[in-house]
């Protein structure tokens, strides 16, 4: 009515398993803060369930799980099972970061990752990814 | 999934089917005010006004979400469902925001029937508590027996967020005797209930005592406070302090029965229904204000901006009341056609 909507781009992110590095899921909430969207941060040490609580309740178009602990072949597809549960797989845009073997990729753009984003990205790449690929909806 | 309004009734008996993702999404329309999103909330208005809707606001540090997770626990245990609003300060640069009091409560991970939302500032224009209350409206007509907002009161934004609830609770750490100066400040208006969080740290009696001498200042001087007529209108409601360390969850019962004690006076004396209409004034007002606020910005937007407006007066072609008054004529008689149905875009 008014025409005043605001669109606000909305990310989860998380840190899941048992890994306790955090320093870069820090990083990339901090630049996606000061890239104008809005971020809610998980916390260490969250366990699948909690991030696809998390992801659905505050209705994110970007989850983006850092996984350090090597244990990306049963936690992603956790979560995607997860996601898919309450019907939130298709309209989330899924992103992994951290290190993840290259053979691992292929299987969890399988699951519905998004992307991968090894270590050195540059943040800008991340930023433009998320702004190009962020679901529109509603 | 649908696009524009179409989905909205589809969307609406969803949640009130206690469809989790439905109910999500709707406070996201909430928050992006989405074209269609006031039909929504509309259609939702007719099925809330069952939950008991709590405010908790304090200082930053104050252990506001520690203290919500045990609520929300305690609640659990007692087989109710909570929803829980938490709203962050959004960067007015940039506008965005880290929304961080999800690590904090962690008591109640993977029981979806606590459901927790949070929101920021998106610095619109008194739209922060209007998003609250509609978001607070939303988790009441999903079927929440409790519904929790929980915000930084750090500014007139902030409080006015808290009044969405029926019950506001003020968190006050103890220590420095400066935690109780501040409040003054338009907070002591809006606590029904104190709480001091912490108590096991030195400092606490001393802050109670601070505490309970302020609100029989409050109550007994005439000039006490220039909102006299606030305590006037709280019906002989003093607010009670209860001590909790909620990191142990002490005290989390004693405030339970506090918050009870509350709405059976609201319920008794009036104040519930006075307090309810004063929030609906407050919606009302906040509406026409966006309403009136888009109508001005369309037609700023026919006039090339207001950019160029100013650079007029800077130039010294105009004075701002001229040009005003020029913008205001045609947006009262736009208001007038508005009877017809939603306004057209300018040409």
């Amino acid at each position: 009515m008014s025409g005043q909507a605001q669109r606000s781009i909305r990310c989860l992110v998380a840190k899941v398993g048992l890994d306790g590095h955090d320093r870069g899921a820090h990083v990339i909430a901090r630049a996606f803060r000061d890239a104008g969207f809005e971020v809610v941060y998980s916390g260490l040490h969250k366990a699948p369930e909690e991030i696809v609580q998390a992801a659905v309740q505050e209705d994110v178009d970007v989850l983006g799980i850092s996984i350090l602990s090597g244990a990306h072949n049963t936690l992603v597809p956790k979560i995607m099972d997860g996601l898919a549960e309450y019907g939130a797989k298709e309209d989330t845009l899924v992103l992994v970061g951290g290190v993840i073997p290259e053979e691992d990729r292929p299987d969890l753009r399988e699951q519905g990752v998004a992307a991968v984003f090894g270590p050195g990205t540059p943040i800008e790449e991340t930023i433009e990814f998320v702004r190009e690929n962020a679901p529109e909806r509603r | 999934m649908t696009s524009g309004t179409a989905g909205n009734d589809d969307l609406l008996e969803r949640v009130l089917a206690g469809d989790h993702r439905a109910l999500a999404r709707t406070i996201s329309r909430i928050e992006d005010r989405a074209p269609g999103y006031r039909e929504l909330v509309a259609g939702l208005y007719d099925h809330a006004g069952t939950a008991d809707v709590i405010g908790i606001t304090g200082s930053p540090g104050a252990g506001k979400s520690t203290l919500v997770d045990k609520l929300a626990e305690t609640y659990r245990e007692q087989g109710k469902t909570v929803g829980i609003v938490a709203i962050d300060p959004a960067s007015p640069f940039t506008g965005g925001s880290v929304l961080g009091d999800r690590i904090r409560m962690a008591s109640t991970v993977g029981d979806m029937d606590v459901f927790v939302r949070s929101m920021s500032a998106r610095g619109a224009l008194g739209g922060l508590s209007a998003a609250t209350t509609e978001a607070v409206t939303a988790m009441d007509a999903f079927g929440k027996d409790v519904v929790i907002v929980e915000t930084v009161g750090a500014g007139q934004n902030e409080i006015d967020v808290v009044k969405a609830a029926d019950t506001v609770a003020v968190l006050v750490p103890p220590g420095s005797g400066d935690s109780v100066q501040t409040l003054k400040a338009g907070i002591l208006e809006i606590a029904d209930v104190f709480v001091v969080n912490k108590a096991d740290r030195e400092g606490s009696d001393r802050t109670v005592r601070e505490l309970r001498e302020m609100i029989e200042l409050g109550e007994d001087g005439p000039d006490a406070s220039p909102d006299a007529g606030d305590l006037e209108e709280r019906g002989g409601w003093s607010p009670p302090i209860v001590e909790t360390v909620a990191t142990e969850g002490e005290g989390v019962a004693d405030l339970m029965v506090a918050f009870d004690d509350h709405q059976r006076h609201l319920a008794e004396s009036g104040d519930g229904a006075r307090q309810a209409r004063r929030r609906h004034a407050e919606q009302i007002r906040t509406l026409l204000r966006e309403d009136v606020h888009g109508l001005l910005e369309e037609e700023l937007a026919a006039r090339g901006g207001v950019e160029e407006l100013a650079e007029a007066v800077r130039r010294g072609e105009r004075d701002p009341y001229a040009v005003v008054e020029e913008l205001l004529e045609p947006l009262e008689r736009r208001l007038a056609e508005r009877e017809a149905g939603s306004p057209e875009p300018p040409r």
